[in-house]
C-alpha cells in the first residue's frame, strides 16, 4: 500500500517562516527624520537596548486564534443559559461579582492605554507587535468583562448593584481600592507605571490568583459561566508576561535603572498584594459556599501562584543582574495572610460598612466557621464573635454593626494603597510636606514618602507619580448621615428607599433595610479625627490602635 | 468539584423567582443611550473609564509628576461642552472587532495562498513586479507610521468612545501593515530576484515617497492626540492611503496579470469607511458644540492649513508610479480628483470650512 496523502500533503507549500517574518515585521519601523517625535511619557530610566520579541506571532494568526477563543466564550454562556446555571448558583457568590466586575474593567482598559506609553518608549520595533497584541487583547478583556456583567445582571435573581455598575464603581469605598490599582497602570513614571507595576508585577505574579485560583471557586459555586470568560482572559496574559519580561530585560542592562528597579519592584509588590490579596481573598474565601476542606485555602493559593511560582522562579533570578530584592517584603506578605488574619479582616471591614456597599454581604455560618477553624487555627475565637454578631443584625432595624457596641475599632485608611489598616500593629503614621498621614505597614509608609517622591535617595525622579485627589472616602462623607451618604452615591433601588445593599441573602421585601432604618448614625473620618488631636493624644491613640480590639458578643 | 444543588424552586437564584424591589432593574441605568435603546456597544463601552463628571466621587486620585492627572482635557486644543456624548458610529466592541479581522486575515490567506498554489505571482508582469517591490513595499511603512501613531493617540481621550475608536483604528492600520509585509514576504518566495527590502529604500530615500513620509511623520509627532487623529483620517487616508490603494493598486493590477494585491489591499477601504465614519462623527460634533464649536472649526482649520499641503504636495509627488506599470490603466489625474473631491466632502462633513482645495493643472495620458 502506497504513503497515505493527506489534504495536507496535497495543498501544502513553502511559506514565509516565522523568524523571516517577524524580521520583516520589526523592520517596518524607521528613524523619523522629518518630525522629531517628542517623548510623551515621562521617565526616570534609561532605555537604550531594543527589547525582543520572546513571542513571534504575528497579527494574521492572532486575530483568528482570539475569535475562535471568544467562539467558545459566547457559546459557553449560551450554553450556561440552556443548562439553567442560575437555578443552582450561589447568589452569595454572584453578590461579589458585583464589586468584582465593578472594578475589573476599569483596570483592563488602562491596560490597553499603557500600551501607548511601551510602544513609544521600547526602542526599536521588535516588540511593537507584542504591545499591539496586549493593547487589542486588554481591549478585549475590558468589553468582554462588561458584557459578563450584562449577562449575570439580566439572569440573576437579584440585578440591582449590576445596574449601576459603572457610576458605582466611582463613588464606593471599596471600589476606591480598585481605583488606585487601575490608575497606576498608566500613570507616573511610565516604566514603573507600565511595565513594572502592570506587567512585571499585576500581570506576572497576581493575574494568577485573580484569574485562575478566583474562577475555581466560582465553578464550585455553580458559576460557570466566570471560569469560562477568565481563563480566557488569562490565556491572553502569558503574552503580556513575556512582553513584561523583554521590556525589564532590556532595562535591566543599564546599571542607572538598578536603584529605581529595586524601587518599583518593592513598591509594585507590596501594593499588589495589598490590594489583590485583599480584595480577591475576601471574595474567594468569604464569598463562596463550598466548604471542601480539601480544597487549598487563599494562603496556600498564594504560596503555590506568588511564593514559588513568582518570587522563587521570577523575582530571585533577578538579583543575579545586580537587583536588590527585598526578601523579608514577599515572607511579610505571606505571614499577613497566613498569621495576621489580613484577608479575614479585610473581610470583616467589608461586612462593618455592608450598606455603603452595592452588593450584598450575608453572615458567616457554622459550616464557614468550621472551614475558617481548619485551614487557620484559632479563627473562631478571634472572628467567630463578629460573624454571629452580624447575622444577629442582619435584620431591617437592627443597630447598624459599625456603630454597635461590639468593640471593632473602624479602621484608618492607608494613605498609599487604600486598604484600610486592618493589621493593627503594623498601623504607622509619618507626616509628608507638612502634614499627617497613616499607613497600613511600614512599606506603604515608604511608598508615599520616599517612592512617590521627586528625589529617591539623592537621585531626582520627577517622572514618579504623585497621590493626588480626595484619597480617603471618609474624609468625603465626613459629618454625613449614613442615609445622605448611601442616597448621594446613588446605591439606592428604583423604588426610592430600599438599600441595594442588604446584609442578607433573603429576597423577601419585609427582610430589605431600607433608608430609614440606617438614618441616624453619622460617618466620620478616622484620618481628620486624628489629625486633630494634640501629639500625646495622637501618640496615645496610636498605641492604643496598635493594640487591637477584641470583639464582644452582645 | 462540588456544586451545590439549592433544595427547591424557591431558592433559585434566576431571573424572576422573586419579585422585590429592584428585582426587574435588567438594565445599566447610569448613561443615557444615544437612541431609544442602548446598543451592545453602548453597554460594553460607555463610563467604563470615568473621570470626575461621571463618576469619581475622590476625583483621580494618581497624578503624574507635575501634577497632571491620570487623564486630562488639555491633551487637545480642540474643547467640548460634553466629551461623554461622542458616540463611534461602528459600534466597534472585542467581538465584533476579532470577528472583522478575523474574517479580513481568513480572507487575505486564501486569496494569497491560492494565488501562489495557481502559480500566479511567477505571471505577474515584470515592471508590475518592481512596482510592488518598490512602492507598495514603501507604502507599508505609511500604513505602520498611521497605525503607530494611533497606538500612541488612543492613551489621551477623555473618554472610553473616542479611545476606543482610536484604539481599533490603529489595530486596523497595524494589521494593514502586516498584511501587506507578509504578502511582499510570500509573493517573493515565488518571483525570482524580488527583492523584499527594497520597500524600505524608497520610503527612506526616494523622492517619490519623502512628502507622504513627512506626513506620517508629523502625525507621528504631533503632539495633540486628535491632531494626530485629524491627520490620518481626514489627510493622509483620502490624499495617500486611499489615492494609492483605490486609485492605483486596485484599478492598474488586473491588466498586470495580478489579481491577488487587490484582494489584499482592498479590506483596508473598508477599513476606512469605518474609521472614517467614527472620525466625522468625532469632529462634526466637536464643530456642532454651542459652546466651543467656532474655536474649534478654527483649530481644525489650522490643522488643515498646516498639513494639506504636506499631504496634497506627497499625493502629486507619488505621479510618476502611474506611469511605471508597462500596461497603463489607471489615471492618476482622475485618482487625484477623486481624493481631492473625497477630502471636500470629508472637511464638509464635518462641518469645518468650505475651502477649495486647490487642484493643480495635471497632464493626463492615454489610457492603453
Amino acid at each position: 500500500m502506497t504513503e497515505a496523502l493527506t489534504l495536507n500533503k496535497i495543498i501544502s507549500q513553502k511559506g514565509i517562516s516565522i523568524s523571516e517574518a517577524t524580521r520583516l515585521i520589526a523592520d517596518l519601523g524607521w528613524t523619523p527624520s522629518y518630525v522629531q517625535e517628542a517623548m510623551h511619557f515621562p521617565t526616570d530610566y534609561k532605555i537604550s537596548k531594543t527589547p525582543k520579541d520572546p513571542m513571534k506571532q504575528v497579527l494574521r494568526s492572532y486575530f483568528p486564534m482570539q475569535e475562535e477563543k471568544d467562539n467558545r466564550v459566547y457559546g459557553a454562556l449560551d450554553a450556561a443559559l440552556r443548562g439553567d446555571m442560575f437555578r443552582n448558583v450561589e447568589p452569595r457568590w454572584i453578590e461579589w461579582m458585583k464589586l468584582f466586575l465593578a472594578i475589573i474593567p476599569f483596570p483592563e482598559i488602562s491596560a490597553a492605554r499603557s500600551m501607548a506609553t511601551l510602544g513609544q518608549l521600547a526602542p526599536g520595533d521588535h516588540l511593537r507587535t507584542g504591545f499591539t497584541m496586549q493593547m487589542v487583547d486588554e481591549f478585549r478583556h475590558s468589553t468582554i468583562q462588561m458584557n459578563l456583567k450584562k449577562w449575570y445582571m439580566e439572569n440573576y435573581i437579584d440585578p440591582a448593584g449590576f445596574d449601576i455598575t459603572e457610576k458605582a464603581f466611582g463613588k464606593c469605598y471599596a471600589t476606591t481600592i480598585g481605583r488606585q490599582f487601575g490608575e497606576a497602570f498608566l500613570t507616573g513614571d511610565a516604566i514603573t507605571s507600565s511595565n513594572i507595576y502592570l506587567q512585571v508585577a499585576a500581570e506576572t505574579a497576581f493575574t494568577n490568583t485573580l484569574f485562575v485560583a478566583m474562577p475555581s471557586e466560582a465553578a464550585r459555586n455553580g458559576d460557570y459561566a466566570l471560569p469560562t470568560v477568565f481563563l480566557s482572559v488569562q490565556s491572553d496574559e502569558s503574552r503580556h508576561i513575556g512582553n513584561g519580561h523583554s521590556m525589564l530585560m532590556s532595562i535591566l542592562k543599564e546599571p542607572d535603572n538598578h536603584l529605581l528597579l529595586e524601587r518599583d519592584i518593592r513598591y509594585s509588590f507590596w501594593q499588589n498584594h495589598m490590594i489583590v490579596d485583599a480584595a480577591i481573598g475576601t471574595i474567594i474565601e468569604y464569598g463562596t459556599k463550598n466548604r471542601d476542606k480539601n480544597k487549598e485555602s487563599y494562603a496556600e493559593l498564594w504560596h503555590r501562584w506568588i511564593f514559588e511560582d513568582y518570587y522563587r522562579t521570577y523575582m530571585l533570578p533577578l538579583e543575579k543582574y545586580g537587583i536588590k530584592i527585598h526578601h523579608d517584603d514577599v515572607h511579610e506578605a505571606f505571614d499577613s495572610i497566613v498569621k495576621k488574619g489580613y484577608v479575614h479582616k479585610i473581610a470583616q471591614f467589608f461586612s462593618a460598612g455592608w450598606w455603603a456597599n452595592f452588593w450584598r454581604i450575608e453572615a458567616q455560618t457554622e459550616r464557614d466557621f468550621e472551614w475558617f477553624e481548619h485551614k487557620y487555627p484559632g479563627w473562631y475565637d478571634e472572628y467567630g464573635a463578629w460573624w454571629e454578631n452580624y447575622e444577629k443584625l442582619s435584620k431591617p432595624g437592627s443597630q447598624l454593626i459599625t456603630f454597635a457596641d461590639t468593640g471593632y475599632v473602624y479602621p484608618h485608611r492607608c494613605w498609599s494603597s487604600l486598604v484600610p489598616a486592618v493589621v493593627r500593629e503594623d498601623f504607622c503614621v509619618d507626616e509628608v510636606d507638612g502634614e499627617l498621614f497613616t499607613y497600613a505597614s511600614e512599606v506603604d509608609r515608604w511608598t508615599h514618602k520616599e517612592a512617590f517622591a521627586a528625589e529617591y535617595q539623592g537621585r531626582a525622579t520627577p517622572a514618579m507619580g504623585r497621590f493626588s485627589g480626595r484619597r480617603i472616602w471618609e474624609d468625603v462623607y465626613d459629618g454625613w448621615d449614613v442615609a445622605d451618604a448611601i442616597v448621594d452615591m446613588g446605591f439606592v433601588r428604583p423604588d426610592g428607599k430600599t438599600l441595594i445593599a442588604q446584609p442578607h441573602m433573603s429576597f423577601e421585601e419585609k427582610d430589605m433595610w431600607t433608608l430609614d432604618h440606617v438614618r441616624g448614625n453619622t460617618i466620620r473620618s478616622p484620618l481628620k479625627a486624628l489629625r486633630e488631636l494634640s501629639p500625646q493624644a495622637r501618640a496615645a491613640h496610636i498605641e492604643e490602635y496598635r493594640k487591637g480590639f477584641k470583639i464582644r458578643r452582645i | 468539584m462540588n456544586a451545590p444543588v439549592l433544595e427547591n424552586e424557591q431558592k433559585s437564584a434566576a431571573a424572576g423567582a422573586k419579585i422585590f424591589p429592584g428585582s426587574d432593574s435588567r438594565s445599566y441605568n447610569y448613561y443615557e443611550p444615544k437612541g431609544r435603546r442602548a446598543t451592545h456597544y453602548e453597554d460594553v463601552t460607555v463610563d467604563v473609564q470615568p473621570d470626575p463628571e461621571r463618576y469619581l466621587l475622590q476625583d483621580w486620585i494618581i497624578s503624574f509628576g507635575d501634577g497632571v492627572p491620570t487623564y486630562s482635557k488639555d491633551w487637545t486644543a480642540l474643547k467640548s461642552s460634553d466629551w461623554h456624548r461622542y458616540r463611534a458610529p461602528d459600534q466597534e466592541w472585542e467581538r465584533t472587532h476579532y470577528q472583522r479581522q478575523s474574517t479580513i486575515c481568513g480572507m487575505i490567506k486564501n486569496v494569497i495562498d491560492n494565488a501562489r498554489r495557481a502559480g500566479a505571482p511567477k505571471r505577474f508582469d515584470a515592471a508590475w513586479v518592481k512596482v510592488l517591490q518598490e512602492h507598495l513595499g514603501a507604502f507599508k511603512h505609511a500604513e505602520y507610521g498611521a497605525g503607530t501613531s494611533l497606538m500612541r493617540a488612543q492613551r489621551y481621550g477623555y473618554t472610553q468612545m473616542v479611545n476606543n475608536a482610536i484604539l481599533t483604528n490603529s489595530s486596523y492600520k497595524l494589521r494593514l501593515a502586516q498584511d501587506l509585509t507578509l504578502y511582499l514576504g510570500e509573493i517573493a518566495l515565488d518571483i525570482d530576484g524580488f527583492d523584499v527590502d527594497v520597500g524600505k529604500r524608497a520610503w527612506l530615500e526616494s523622492p517619490i515617497w519623502q512628502k507622504t513620509r513627512e506626513l506620517v511623520e508629523c502625525a507621528r509627532g504631533a503632539n495633540d492626540f486628535l491632531e494626530q487623529y485629524f491627520i490620518v483620517n481626514v489627510l493622509f487616508e483620502p490624499l495617500i492611503g486611499e489615492l494609492f490603494r483605490s486609485g492605483f493598486l486596485m484599478q492598474a493590477a488586473a491588466p498586470q496579470n495580478d489579481y491577488s494585491t487587490p484582494s489584499v489591499v482592498s479590506a483596508a477601504e473598508a477599513d476606512y469607511e469605518r474609521n472614517l465614519a467614527n472620525t466625522v462623527e468625532l469632529f462634526a460634533m466637536l464643530v456642532a458644540d454651542a459652546e466651543h464649536g467656532e474655536a474649534n472649526r478654527r483649530v481644525l482649520h489650522d490643522w488643515f492649513d498646516k498639513y494639506q499641503p504636506i499631504a496634497t504636495q506627497a499625493a502629486m509627488d507619488l505621479q510618476p508610479i502611474w506611469s511605471q506599470p508597462r500596461v497603463k490603466s489607471a489615471q492618476f489625474a482622475e485618482a487625484y480628483a477623486s481624493a481631492i473631491n473625497r477630502l471636500q466632502a470629508i472637511v464638509r462633513e464635518i462641518g469645518v470650512f468650505a475651502t477649495q482645495v486647490p487642484m493643480p493643472g495635471l497632464e493626463t495620458e492615454p489610457a492603453e
